[in-house]
């Protein structure tokens, strides 16, 4: 039963079938396909090694392009879809960026290079590169051991200048393509024991869970897929959620928008931003551009990472979740749904459908702050949001959100309830910083000990206060 | 040069010579890439477009085996049990392998015998090779693993310092013996110097997170021999190594390395554990097999930078200058010796840095750890002897109320003087103290200061720092026949060139600089010399691409091959054409014959007509290099590679973030080969050196499990880290005082060092944040925790 897997590999239509669902792009690049310029640096993507361009309809006649961590990426999610990878991209001669490289002395052992030159290929593309920041910040997902980044910064700043070709009408021609490879309805891909299943529309993916309240739903795989390439587990049963139409919206109504479950990191960045700077300066340094381009926010709080950034962030905001299971939704506020470590308020079946986020009113005082061993793509140690609603000088509500801090993201109730009624001071602060001792007892691991994580989260809600009363300066990233 | 006419047996040899020249020679000014050329890397186009084939990369062939090696996961103890017949019996298992079906030597040590290539009685570290299983593929391989029923008895292990400095003490023996360096009366000097400043620092470990993780592909050959194609940079040792295992001679086994994706240290000793292993599979079983690392693996089982701890005492006159030191340096080793002994060594020599010690004392004790064996790594223990004077040096102009950089000038090793080093070879080519005059005033050190100032007076929370470091780097293996190096140069009668040599290209430009080496000797554009694969097979008995060595080495010995060749050409010219030798001048592309010019093919083409060998090897062994343990004296360098950097950095004091806003690089390298593939090397260096006092961090738990095995919990730099403000100057004034190749200098591993100086700008801004109160301390690496909890200390005290 099922179909093969039907995707278009440089230009070439190629079919899929008898690979179990869970070959990554990666393995079947470089042992089936026998292209082995994209190389495997970690196969957890964190090196960009395996870097990938994917391309699919945009739903409005033109394309979705996305560098990727082939690495961890599973194969059927290439149905209906195009990839691009760095043989191609030199097929008739060198590309203007790969020229760059080569005469920007940017390669030196040459392993993570194509990595970078699809990466910087893929920013280009989506006009994402700009300036040196742009283009520090596409590549915060590749890592080189070998230059010191400078010329490939350089490289990429070369390419920045180089017009782009009109592309309009063959993406439109490859767009209709891939619409008629992918084929309607849910696609059903069987193999090695393994079932992959990925429906287009809430309502078969809402019945399909609820069939298979044992499969694991994914979407940019950004987490399943190291389950797969590090743990070495079995997933027989995978639903698909990436293609989920209603999941892929943002909408805003009555004060508030909504983020649809399968929207990326990279799509929802843009929103955020808008509702609050620290937002963006989250999600820029959420994870690397690939990640970012991958991973969806619905991933993210179903995940129930105690470390995860967003759910932080939108509990201080005052999130509420959307949740679905057959024919039945409900909301609940975002807090609520973390239960304990690796356990949700979620039932058999039920899934994740969309965030739904209040903006701030002008009283509304708020900030983020991710702590982290490194400033680029790391996982935080301390993961602070906090959101005070003013009644003039006193706090009339407050919601302190932290990551990093216990088995589940959570509020520091006890520090909250320090601030309240009282205007928003040094005073009010050491109280706050003294309650929190009571609020949280963090672990000691390999990130950051417990003391560290204490004394910092203590030490955010200073810097809070400072930025809200003074002009001092107080992140490190602000400074020329 | 007509090639059916060379090539027809008949009339070859009686074609008038005159006859040939059927094209006029060229007359370019000069070749292209030549030495001094800034030409790119000779992979860069391969690179780029992912033709540029890495071990992995090449096709496997038919029945290719994959082999999987389970590790121990215990710190210490005793191997009770080990049942592999589930495992022989999972699924698509072809072979099992454990120390029983060894038939040489249980051993890939480099030196001393005590690398097992399989666990016997007792595990030593968590990650320790158990077995290897060979299956049709990985993910078999890796199942069919699991299925061994292991039992162990657990024994005390050591994983940190205090524990292994315990162990040590009980046992009455450390790891390795002690090595200490003695220059005048050290004690004596220290109690009758005005001002002394004591203290601790730890240093951090490394992990070389090469991009390509360990490999290597072995295929079986006849009676029993076999050709490993591995991802190292010493060849032959693997080679040895294999051949050690298999119970067969050197010449049983041929080892091959065209390219790695990165080494950096990492692959000299340990790529032969995984060809042994695949070597083994293959010989046994008659098929093909390929050893790949994952990364966890990977960084779990090979060895890193030794994390060291040093005591120091330094002793000062009045007015800032250096009586005598005394450093007490505790290397943590791992489980066993590998090259812990030269590592700890070089950690020694450069305790001195670039600063007279006019008495010294410098004690090393190599402990052992229940953790992977620590090894070569970029700098090769040098950075962390550097790291302990320059953390006294710190301390020291804390103390004097002097700024650092004129503490240090004080203490240069001076241009004409000749002074002496703890290890009583006389300094004789120091130029650092005009390169960090230069630095000042290029980086503006005085007005920088001076904004550093203002900027902390009137910021209480981020606190900026600022510091100027020099380097001074010995060059050479300190183990001294390790010193030498092959080369095979073949003339093709096209005049095309065939290079081959014992150095390994790991991303650094070997390869590129070799070939220029070889063009300019010719006077033929670098295109015509092709690079070929490393293999043990045409350069035996070479050295290990190492200690920044291998164009210094192997461009010698190149030329000496290149030159042999050229040599023969003039002698055949000046007897065809009765011309002095004089007469006789490579022009680019050309060659003059008295007043005739002829294109270099044409001559060779001549030559090859008249039985002249167009093949030749070469040979080199740096000159005068000693060193004697017993007196702990000698020359152990042939030079030293100096430079110098400045470093600007922000600390935020509230969470200990940081980041380097500024860093100015001005190193010297003599007279570039190539200063595109130099800066290069500088500058990745640099940020390598970054990565290791800053944001890599090795944790392990209380069970001795690493648990920072990835790039998810070890933070090498991303770009981001990289200050946008980085200028890097090679020095203009450089030259190599030695005869090296070209007068160039070596440059692998001295720019790593330049990073201290970002460590040194730390301290500043931790010292700052104090407001000058109290002198931090802060060990390497300087994470947000570590800067958080050296602010709050200066803060408190005093």
């Amino acid at each position: 039963m099922g179909e093969p897997i039907r995707f278009i590999l440089n230009g070439e239509p190629r079919e899929i079938s008898g690979l179990a669902p869970t070959t990554t792009v990666l393995n079947w690049l470089r042992r089936e396909a026998r292209l082995t310029g994209t190389k495997e640096g970690c196969a957890e993507g964190d090196c960009g090694a395996c870097t990938v361009l994917v391309a699919e309809p945009d739903g409005a006649g033109g394309l979705r392009r996305r560098t990727v961590n082939g690495c961890i990426l599973f194969l059927p999610s290439l149905h209906g879809r195009a990839i691009e990878t760095v043989e191609h991209l030199g097929r008739d001669g060198l590309h203007p960026i790969q020229n760059a490289m080569v005469e920007r002395h940017a390669s030196q052992c040459g392993f993570c290079t194509p990595g970078f030159v699809m990466q910087l290929y893929g920013g280009w593309l989506n006009g994402g590169l700009a300036d040196r920041p742009s283009v520090k910040d596409a590549i915060a997902g590749n890592l080189c051991r070998c230059t010191g980044y400078g010329p490939i910064v350089d490289a990429g700043l070369d390419l920045a200048a180089t017009p782009k070709p009109d592309t309009h009408a063959a993406d439109a021609a490859l767009a209709e393509r891939l619409t008629a490879l992918r084929g309607p309805g849910t696609f059903r891909y069987e193999a090695a024991g393994g079932t992959w299943l990925s429906p287009d529309t809430v309502d078969d993916l809402a019945d399909l869970y609820a069939a298979h309240p044992d499969a694991r739903l994914v979407a940019g795989a950004t987490d399943v897929g190291l389950w797969v390439t590090k743990q070495h587990r079995d997933l027989p049963l995978i639903i698909d959620v990436s293609r989920v139409a209603e999941l892929r919206l943002i909408e805003a109504a009555g004060g508030r928008f909504f983020v649809g479950a399968g929207v990326t990191h990279a799509e929802v960045a843009v929103r955020l931003a808008e509702l609050h700077p620290d937002l963006g300066e989250l999600m820029r340094r959420f994870a690397g551009a690939q990640i970012r381009a991958a991973g969806t926010v619905g991933g993210n709080i179903a995940n129930g990472s105690p470390i995860g950034d967003l759910p932080p962030a939108l509990i201080a905001l005052g999130a509420q979740l959307h949740l679905r299971r057959g024919d039945e939704a409900r909301d609940l506020a975002l807090e609520d749904f973390f239960l304990a470590y690796g356990k949700q308020d979620r039932a058999p079946g039920e899934f994740v459908a969309a965030v739904e986020v209040p903006l701030l009113p002008e009283t509304a005082r708020f900030a983020a702050y991710k702590i982290s061993k490194r400033l680029e793509s790391d996982i935080s140690a301390v993961m602070a949001a906090f959101r005070l609603d003013m009644d003039g000088d006193v706090v009339r509500a407050a919601r302190l959100a932290f990551g990093g801090m216990a088995a589940t993201p959570k509020r520091a109730k006890a520090a909250e309830a320090a601030l309240l009624g009282r205007p928003f001071d040094a005073a009010a602060v050491d109280a706050a910083a003294t309650a929190l001792a009571e609020d949280f007892q963090p672990l000691t691991d390999m990130r950051a000990s417990a003391g560290y994580r204490l004394s910092v989260a203590q030490n955010l809600l200073r810097r809070f206060q400072l930025e809200l009363s003074s002009d001092v300066r107080t992140r490190v990233l602000e400074v020329a | 040069m007509d090639e059916t006419r060379i090539q027809d047996r008949g009339g070859a040899g009686t074609v008038p010579v005159e006859a040939l020249h059927e094209a006029p020679p060229p007359h370019p000014a000069s070749i292209r890439g030549g030495v001094r050329q800034a030409i790119p890397h000779d992979s860069g186009p391969k690179h780029v477009t992912g033709a540029a084939r890495y071990t992995d990369d090449e096709p496997e062939l038919p029945g290719t085996l994959q082999v999987y090696i389970a590790m121990a996961q215990r710190a210490h103890a005793r191997l009770v049990s080990l049942d592999l017949q589930p495992v022989r019996a999972a699924p698509d298992v072809a072979s099992v392998l454990a120390a029983a079906d060894i038939p040489g030597v249980n051993d890939y040590s480099p030196v001393f015998g005590d690398d097992p290539i399989f666990a016997e009685d007792e595990v030593h570290f968590v990650g320790q090779p158990l077995f290897a299983v060979a299956a049709e593929t990985v993910e078999a391989a890796r199942a069919a693993a699991l299925l061994a029923r292991v039992e162990y008895e657990d024994l005390p292990a050591a994983i940190d310092f205090d524990a292994a400095v315990a162990m040590a003490d009980a046992a009455g023996r450390d790891l390795l013996d002690p090595h200490e360096m003695r220059l005048g009366d050290a004690a004596g000097e220290l109690a009758r110097a005005t001002h002394r400043v004591e203290g601790r620092v730890e240093v951090g470990g490394q992990d070389h997170f090469y991009l390509e993780g360990q490999i290597a592909y072995a295929v079986p050959g006849e009676d029993g021999d076999v050709l490993v194609r591995c991802s190292t940079q010493h060849p032959s040792e693997v080679q040895h190594n294999v051949a050690k295992a298999l119970g067969r001679p050197d010449n049983a086994v041929t080892v091959e390395v065209r390219r790695m994706g990165g080494g950096f240290g990492g692959k000299e000793s340990q790529p032969a554990l995984f060809a042994a292993v695949a070597a083994l599979v293959a010989v046994k079983t008659g098929r093909p097999a390929k050893c790949r690392l994952d990364r966890d693996d990977d960084m779990e089982m090979t060895g890193k930078r030794h994390e060291v701890r040093i005591d120091y005492h330094l002793g000062f006159d009045a007015d800032g200058r250096i009586r005598a030191a005394d450093f007490e340096q505790l290397v943590r080793c791992g489980y066993s010796s590998d090259l812990s002994g030269a590592i700890a060594d070089r950690a020694m020599f450069h305790a001195d840095n670039a600063y007279v010690l006019p008495a010294a004392r410098i004690h090393s004790r190599r402990l052992k750890t229940h953790t992977a064996s620590n090894t070569a790594f970029r700098g090769f223990g040098g950075p962390q002897g550097i790291v302990g004077i320059e953390r006294a040096m710190d301390r020291a102009a804390f103390a004097l109320r002097l700024d650092p950089l004129d503490l240090r000038k004080r203490n240069f090793y001076p241009a004409g003087a000749a002074k002496l080093t703890p290890y009583h070879m006389p300094v004789t080519d120091s130029i650092i103290a005009a390169l960090v005059d230069d630095l000042e005033a290029w980086s503006e050190y005085r007005a920088r200061r001076a904004a550093v100032r203002a900027f902390n007076d009137t910021s209480p929370v981020l606190k900026k720092g600022l510091a100027l470091t020099p380097v001074k780097f010995g060059i050479s293996f300190t183990t001294t026949h390790l010193n030498q190096a092959g080369a095979l140069v073949h003339v093709y009668k096209d005049g095309s060139v065939h290079l081959n040599h014992g150095g390994t290209e790991m991303g650094q430009g070997l390869f590129t600089k070799v070939a220029q080496v070889v063009a300019e000797e010719f006077q033929i554009d670098v295109e015509s010399v092709k690079i070929t694969t490393t293999t043990t097979g045409k350069v035996p008995n070479t050295s290990a691409t190492a200690a920044s060595s291998g164009s210094d080495l192997n461009g010698m010995a190149a030329q000496a091959a290149a030159r042999t060749i050229r040599e023969r050409l003039i002698a055949f010219a000046c007897e065809r054409y009765g011309v002095a030798a004089g007469d006789v001048e490579f022009l680019p592309n050309r060659v003059r014959i008295g007043r005739t010019e002829k294109r270099f093919r044409d001559l060779v083409g001549e030559a090859y007509l008249a039985r002249v060998s167009l093949s030749s090897t070469g040979f080199y062994a740096t000159p005068g290099i000693v060193y004697d343990r017993e007196s702990a004296s000698g020359t152990p360098f042939y030079y030293f590679a100096y430079g110098a950097a400045c470093c600007e950095v922000v600390i935020d004091t509230l969470t200990g973030e940081n980041r380097v806003l500024r860093a100015d690089l001005l190193h010297d390298v003599g007279t570039s080969l190539n200063p595109a593939i130099d800066r290069g090397q500088i500058e990745g260096g640099f940020i390598q050196g970054l990565g290791w006092l800053t944001t890599e961090e090795l944790w392990w738990d209380e069970a001795g499990r690493l648990r920072t095995h990835a790039p998810s919990t070890y933070k090498i730099p991303t770009a981001g880290d990289r200050p946008d403000t980085l200028r890097i100057r090679l020095w203009e004034k450089g030259e190599n005082r030695a005869p090296t190749i070209h007068r160039s200098k070596a440059v692998g591993e001295p720019p790593f060092m330049l990073a201290i100086a970002a460590f040194s700008a730390l301290t500043d801004a931790v010292v700052a944040a104090g407001e000058g109160r109290a002198f931090p301390d802060l060990d390497a690496p300087a994470t947000p925790e570590r800067i958080l909890r050296a602010v709050e200390a200066v803060r408190t005290s005093g």
